[in-house]
């Protein structure tokens, strides 16, 4: 009975729950890169190049599929590096100001360009991707992210969010790992993309465009920053909530958005550090402290 | 000399911060470096740790030239330094700040973390252990779980100076460590200053704190508008008479 039961909330509520690992993947990728105190809004344009790379690569190469999501991964983050390199040398908002005009250039792009199928989306893109593989790739990007804030680069990240000057004197190359935090945030967006491009069956320029920039850096307000999980919670809770709300009896699209809007300015208001401040931890090394 | 300026000039704009600035530190010694406000004795400590280039000039750091380089290779030569409107990690732990200044001598790579290598937790054990040994030698381990942006002001300076501690520097660059320290606090600086010299570190502090600055230092240098006045023990430069009139004004005869 539990299986039947099982099976029929899966059947209903199976795409939601796809979309929730997405949507918190993505929200990932932009908490590595403001983990280092830089804003990039150009992880969805990332998460575009990955699923339309590795859509192409499957559709006309016939490449395996976990090659085409490694290429997926590998090619926003090359491009990452392009555009990095320059522009993080400058402190500031230089790089939200260079990523929101990268963002637009991709859309612009593949609306208009033949291989990637224009304004109508890349149809026909086998499906490949699992419930099973998108929640494994989420728990290891999880746990990654959280050792690696345990590590020399975490610790590097952290020191930069902090102060970017103190940090340098401490013997931290700043834009090396600034850079490396830009890129590595590019390389878990666009392996998402390409996760999320054999999902769905078709991929549209719209869905990467600066509004799904901007619903990424939401996730990661309302979650919180202070710890991997916050993002994570943050991007269940915002994909979730329209569907709980239809449950609840609330149609109206604007209605909807304005619910979203309500909650993260509540968080911004009163929560400064998200929601993860509920769990209760303070400063970077919480799990080890409790021996002192 | 273990640090030398040699005519070391930096302006902003039309402002002379340095001109021509020249003089040395002997290693193992505190260096004291006063002038009034503005005279640009933070800038020059600036350009030592490489967050200002200097114009023109050299800097000599146990004989290689190190006005060229960014901050952070500046510091991976052993210099650290504090800041007079102190800087910290203020959403870390006085514990974590200092475990973050051990940047340049931990290791705390990746893969034996992923792996959960029990080296991995020796390491990070040892750098606990290490970092708990500076706040005690700067007087705060009892904070350190108390989060940075909870401290008093001496407090904060003190943690600013276990954290450059931790870094394990030869020479340290100390941008008015006891302002705003009660009389005990500064006898315990004093004494720690004193005990990292022995130990075989250079100091180069910058202090208002006349009485302080004669007592520590064995040289003093003086800045007036960006020019060395003299360089000197605390006695010659307590005589010099530019500097009487650079603190005190001349009387009208």
């Amino acid at each position: 009975m539990t299986v039947e039961f099982l099976s029929q909330f899966l059947a209903v509520y199976g795409s939601l729950i796809n979309f929730i690992g997405v949507n918190a993947l993505l929200a990932l990728s932009l908490y590595v890169t403001l983990s280092a105190g830089q804003l990039s809004l150009g992880n969805a344009a990332f998460a575009g190049i990955g699923g339309y790379a590795s859509g192409i690569l499957t559709m006309h190469l016939n490449v395996p599929y976990p090659i085409s999501v490694l290429a997926g991964a590998f090619l926003p983050a090359v491009v990452a590096l392009l555009i990095g390199v320059p522009v993080l040398r400058i402190r500031g908002v230089f790089l939200a100001m260079a990523t929101l005009a990268f963002g637009e250039v991709v859309r612009i792009a593949a609306v208009n360009l033949g291989i990637t199928g224009g304004a109508q989306g890349l149809v026909g893109i086998p499906n490949k991707t699992t419930t099973f593989i998108i929640y494994g790739t989420l728990a290891a990007t999880t746990y990654f992210l959280k050792v690696l804030g345990g590590a020399r680069i975490g610790w590097s990240f952290a020191s930069i969010r902090e102060d970017e000057t103190a940090a340098k004197v401490m013997g931290i190359n700043t834009t090396y790992y600034k850079t490396m935090a830009f890129v590595l945030g590019a390389f878990i967006a666009g392996m998402t993309g390409a996760i999320y491009a054999h999902l769905n069956f078709i991929i549209t320029p719209g869905e990467f465009g600066f509004s799904a920039a901007v619903q990424l850096l939401i996730y990661n307000i309302v979650g919180g920053t202070r710890s991997v999980y916050g993002p994570v919670l943050g991007a269940f809770i915002l994909t979730a909530l329209p569907e709980v709300l239809r449950g609840a009896g609330v149609t109206a699209g604007p209605l909807r958005l304005g619910v979203n809007g309500v909650i993260l300015l509540l968080v911004i208001l009163y929560l400064p550090n998200g929601l993860s401040s509920f769990f209760g931890k303070k400063g970077k090394l919480h799990a080890q402290r409790d021996g002192e | 000399m273990f640090l030398e300026f040699e005519k070391i000039s930096r302006s902003f704009g039309g402002l002379n911060a340095l001109s021509e600035v020249s003089f040395g530190l002997e290693a193992g010694t505190i260096h004291g470096l006063i002038g009034p406000n503005g005279s640009g004795k933070t800038t020059l400590i600036n350009v030592v740790s490489g967050i200002t280039e200097p114009d023109s000039g050299r800097l000599l750091l146990a004989g290689r030239p190190i006005h060229r380089l960014p901050s952070y290779r500046i510091a991976a030569l052993g210099v650290a330094r504090t800041f007079q409107n102190i800087r910290l990690f203020s959403s870390m732990t006085c514990l974590e700040n200092v475990i973050a200044g051990q940047h340049l001598r931990a290791g705390r790579a990746l893969v034996p973390l992923l792996l959960r290598l029990p080296s991995a937790r020796r390491e990070e054990r040892q750098s606990r252990e290490e970092a708990m040994a500076c706040l005690a030698s700067a007087g705060i381990e009892n904070r350190a779980s108390a989060l940075a942006s909870s401290l008093s002001y001496g407090e904060r300076r003190r943690l600013e100076i276990a954290r450059a501690m931790a870094l394990k520097p030869r020479l340290l660059l100390l941008d008015e460590p006891i302002a705003g320290m009660h009389r005990r606090e500064i006898e315990e600086m004093e004494n720690l200053f004193r005990s990292l010299v022995e130990s075989g570190v250079t100091i180069l502090l910058i202090e208002h704190n006349m009485p302080f600055v004669m007592r520590l230092c064995s040289r003093i240098t003086v800045l007036h508008f960006g020019q060395t006045v003299t360089t000197g023990t605390p006695e010659e430069v307590a005589r010099h008479p530019e500097v009487i009139e650079a603190y005190l004004g001349v009387e009208d005869r």
